[in-house]
């Protein structure tokens, strides 16, 4: 590989370009927006297999980590930037209604970029290998998503969804901020290196104020990646919020916040008086976030709000995985489990999308008999809910197959049995959206489902790479970290 | 690229074509046709000098740095498991009546349910062993739903979650057998599992073995797990109860059996007299409890729960005998079973209702359908001259007797009679033959036989390819129950 600057100069600079044709050229169709920013980041994707930024660059002082796991996610965060902007577009005749504007389209062309900063933002944020540059990358991200979650003025849901997001972001910012001044005090460092080169020397006195500042920050973290008890911002925020936009949070935005949250506890890890603290507590996390995610799912009859539990839900099988930390496969099979939520999730978005579109909402009775108006859309679905709840053959399933696995190499018995009860309740409620399609007789008067070619091809896509992986993980295991 | 590929792709493919658009019926028959067809063939080649072992063998790598490999072979047990699969998709097709809401979705989910049976018989290693079981809960979830009766929403839910249920903790069971072996020899190949435990390489780690045990014994129904089976059983389309009962349901014992007995001989025994409460528990109360039912398709949901029992007897007794006669009641009672649902579902067909207080006479109007019946009962009882009777008497034998005294010695009458706890089961097993004569033989009585009710003077004889399908199960029982040595040698050929 080449060695070049970082990519998220280009997305960032795609962003301003972008932002520029927008404000000078009026006239120009916003959807032409769209499809050049997908052209692009899909050619800064390919890119990333052939350009490699150098280690020396911008600075050698462990401000910037380019590991092959910062490799990695920056490919996520591209791949999951370009499904955003595919849902946006067919999502995008409800945004108009929703928005005021005098001339067809208006505020529309922002719709289509801010995701592109945002995806810098996350490609920083993977690759931030100190404090300061965690905030400015976290920053830049939640800021960027205040924006979108509100930006349909005329619909209240979303203005809730917000204020609700920008009031908890903000909190969480706090205590980020705030535990990171505690860090610093004891160690005199901001960089995640430094810190682990100076812990050794920590005296015992100040372990407990350490730890205080840790726990501040893993605070802050639990509400990016949605871990109980920081989660009761998401469901209402992925029900209100635009149906891309909440796509984009419940993958980006959780993925990007689990890299930072391991980067940010291995140094502390590599001391055992550290470690019989923090793992106990991410077990403790992992737990509840798994039990009160899958319980609370249950009853929901809202496809996004079950959707927004369920990202819950993972992201305690996730935490399982973080806690296993101690294991040589779990951070691959984090890793791993990121790749498939991306995949599935975003096709259960990618389905959501149309469909809400033709039926008027998103509930699950918005699905009855879509087996029957379009067979092929129900299919990707289907296996999009099978792979979530972790069916066999579905990359859904190896996913939780490599965390249960390392779990219990790291012999977390109890962790591991309640993820097997939360795996039963999640057939149920996943299974909910399966028999609505499939045993639910259509709605007499519902409208046929209309899908844009692209967006076609990336549910087709998705669905396949699902099953693919489901069945031939070594393909893309080498990828891997 | 071993021949058994073929056989799981054969109704894939078949599946993929019905829904193209291909004749769904036509195309589900020939697909599973074709499969039975290459199973005999399999068969006639399996050279099963020299111990037999596996053979067809192919493998193909796919997580390397886990041991996890999709590798595909067949011994004399898998052969048979693989024939009864065969046997019982072809005339599962051949009875299904075509629905008239989405027909094609109906023939697709079954021939899955067929693929899913096929690969898990075929496979080696276990991790593809348990994969291919899951590929049919779907199917059996969408056909309950869809095409079901009765209160069939929730017969749906309950025994796909508890089947969930059930899989995830036999894939924990799975992982702990993976996780103790030593490390850097982690493999999910049963051979070289076997190997290791051969070798004394691996711990004797009985908490993977009730790992093992709940988990595949949920999916058998084993006494207390077993409420899902008889709802999930009455309320699903005949040839869906069929595949389920006759064939998936072996997937827990057959697995017991392929890796238990190997590698876990010592858990086996130390938690014997656990398993055998729960045995004795499948026999009399489910057994009492199928004596009490009033309907015919819950009756036979329940004596399949039953009838699991036994085998489960056959198992937990541990020697040669009583593993040989477990396998062949496998088979058998997979037959049985799928000929008695697909003649429980024609009666449905024919008259709308199942409850016994309302039938009566049908030997009247359908005399052949009384004389199919008959027999299909009587091999559920297992009746000499069926293949049941043999399985039975084998198990029977092999647990009262014990391994100890049947090798080489014919042992003295008074050694034989210690009453140990297997030898009571057996007693209890032995009265669950009794329990199981009655419920039948009452329901034969309830349904052919007293007056017939006018409403049902009109009755059509069975016929066309249902009659095909099911006088052809019977034979298969009848032809192995005279010549078990068949299936024997090869059984006895496999490496367990």
């Amino acid at each position: 590989m080449t060695p070049s600057f970082p990519p998220e100069f280009c997305v960032l600079f795609l962003g301003i370009i972008l932002l520029l044709a927008d404000s000078f050229f009026p006239k120009l169709e916003k959807r032409t927006l769209a499809y050049s920013a997908i052209g692009w980041l899909a050619v800064f994707f390919a890119a990333t297999f052939f350009f490699h930024p150098s280690p020396l660059w911008p600075a050698p002082n462990g401000f910037y980590e380019t590991d092959s796991l910062a490799l990695f996610f920056k490919r996520f965060a591209l791949a999951a930037t370009i499904f955003t902007l595919i849902a946006a577009v067919e999502y995008a005749p409800v945004v108009e209604r929703a928005i005021p504007g005098s001339v067809p389209g208006a505020g529309l062309g922002e719709f289509y970029i801010l995701p592109i900063f945002t995806c810098a933002g996350l490609m920083w944020m993977v690759s931030a290998a100190d404090f300061v540059m965690i905030f400015c990358a976290l920053e830049l991200v939640t800021i960027s998503f205040y924006i979108q979650v509100a930006y349909m003025r005329r619909s209240m849901p979303s203005l809730e969804a917000g204020t609700k997001y920008l009031i908890l972001g903000a909190l969480s910012t706090g205590f980020l901020v705030y535990g990171v001044a505690w860090i610093f005090g004891v160690t005199g460092q901001t960089s995640l290196p430094g810190i682990s080169l100076v812990l050794g020397m920590v005296p015992l006195a100040s372990h407990t104020a350490l730890l205080f500042g840790l726990g501040l920050v893993l605070v802050a973290l639990g509400f990016k990646v949605a871990a109980v008890p920081f989660q009761f911002w998401v469901p209402d925020v992925y029900q209100g919020a635009p149906t891309p936009v909440a796509a984009f949070l419940s993958v980006g935005s959780k993925a990007a916040g689990f890299v930072v949250l391991m980067r940010v506890i291995e140094p502390f890890l590599s001391l055992p008086v550290l470690e019989a603290k923090i793992v106990p507590a991410l077990v403790f996390l992992a737990g509840l976030t798994l039990l009160y995610g899958n319980l609370a799912a249950m009853p929901q009859t809202n496809l996004k709000r079950l959707l927004g539990y369920s990202s819950i839900a993972h992201a305690g099988y996730l935490l399982v995985g973080v806690a296993s930390v101690g294991d040589p496969g779990a951070g691959r099979a984090v890793v791993f489990y990121l790749l498939g939520y991306l995949l599935m999730t975003f096709l259960a978005f990618l389905v959501l999308v149309p469909v809400a579109k033709a039926a008027g909402g998103d509930d699950i009775s918005h699905f009855n008999g879509l087996a029957r108006r379009a067979p092929g859309l129900a299919f990707s679905m289907l296996v999009a809910m099978l792979s979530l709840a972790g069916l066999p053959f579905t990359v859904g399933f190896l996913g939780k197959f490599f965390i249960f696995v390392a779990a219990m190499h790291q012999q977390m018995y109890a962790l591991v049995a309640i993820g097997v009860v939360t795996v039963a309740c999640g057939f149920y409620y996943y299974l909910k959206v399966v028999r609505a399609m499939y045993w639910q007789p259509s709605p007499d008067d519902a409208p046929p489902v209309e899908v844009s070619p692209l967006a076609r091809f990336a549910i087709a896509f998705l669905t396949a790479l699902i099953l693919i992986l489901g069945v031939y993980p070594g393909s893309v295991l080498k990828f891997l970290p | 690229m071993s021949p058994l590929l073929f056989l799981i792709l054969v109704p894939l493919a078949a599946a993929a074509f019905v829904m193209a658009g291909a004749n769904a019926r036509l195309t589900a028959l020939a697909g599973s046709a074709l499969n039975l067809i290459f199973v005999l063939i399999l068969l006639a080649f399996y050279r099963t000098g020299n111990g037999g072992g596996y053979q067809y063998v192919s493998s193909f790598p796919v997580v390397p740095d886990m041991g996890i490999s999709f590798t595909l072979g067949a011994d004399g047990l898998s052969l048979v498991m693989l024939l009864l699969c065969a046997l019982v998709t072809l005339a599962a097709v051949a009875v299904a009546r075509t629905p008239e809401k989405n027909p094609r979705w109906f023939y697709a989910c079954l021939l899955f349910i067929s693929a899913g049976g096929i690969g898990a018989f075929a496979s080696i290693d276990l991790f593809f062993f348990y994969m291919f079981h899951e590929l049919a809960l779907i199917p059996t979830f969408l056909l309950i739903g869809i095409w079901g009766s009765g209160d069939r929403q929730a017969a749906a839910w309950k025994a796909t979650i508890y089947l969930a249920l059930g899989s995830f903790v036999l894939l924990l069971g799975l992982i702990g057998l993976y996780l103790i072996q030593p490390d850097g020899m982690r493999t999910f190949d049963l051979r070289e599992i076997i190997g290791l435990a051969d070798a004394g390489l691996l711990p004797e780690a009985s908490w993977v073995y009730l790992l093992l045990l709940v988990g595949f014994g949920i999916l058998v129904s084993l006494f207390p797990f077993h409420t899902w089976a008889p709802q999930a059983y009455a309320s699903a389309p005949a040839p869906a109860a069929m595949l389920h009962a006759g064939v998936l349901k072996k997937f827990g014992l057959y697995g017991l059996i392929r890796i238990a007995v190997p590698v876990f001989p010592n858990a086996v025994l130390e938690f014997s007299n656990l398993l055998l409460v729960l045995l004795v528990g499948n026999i009399l109360y489910v057994g009492y409890v199928t004596i009490s039912q009033r309907k015919l398709d819950w009756m036979l949901g329940y004596s399949s729960v039953m009838h699991m029992g036994y085998i489960f007897l056959g198992f937990a007794a541990l020697n040669t005998l009583s593993l040989t006669g477990a396998s062949l009641m496998l088979f058998a009672h997979g037959l049985s079973i799928a000929a008695l649902f697909a003649l429980c579902g024609e009666i449905r067909e024919r008259t709308g209702t199942l409850d016994f207080a309302e039938l009566g006479g049908f030997a009247k109007p359908m005399p052949a359908f009384g004389l199919i019946f008959g027999f299909a009962a009587f091999a559920a009882i297992g009746l000499p001259g069926f293949v049941g009777f043999a399985g039975e008497l084998l198990v029977f034998f092999g647990a009262f007797v014990g391994g100890d005294l049947l090798m080489g010695v014919s042992p003295e009458g008074k050694e034989i009679f210690q009453l140990n706890s297997y030898q009571v089961a057996t007693i209890c097993a032995v009265w669950g033959v009794v329990i199981s004569a009655v419920y039948m033989l009452r329901a034969y009585r309830r349904i052919f036989f007293g007056p017939l009710n006018d409403r049902w003077a009109g009755l059509k004889e069975i016929s066309g390819s249902a009659r095909v399908a099911i006088v052809a199960l019977i034979v298969v029982m009848l032809v192995t129950g005279f010549l078990p040595g068949l299936l024997i040698k090869l059984i006895e050929s496999a490496s367990i």
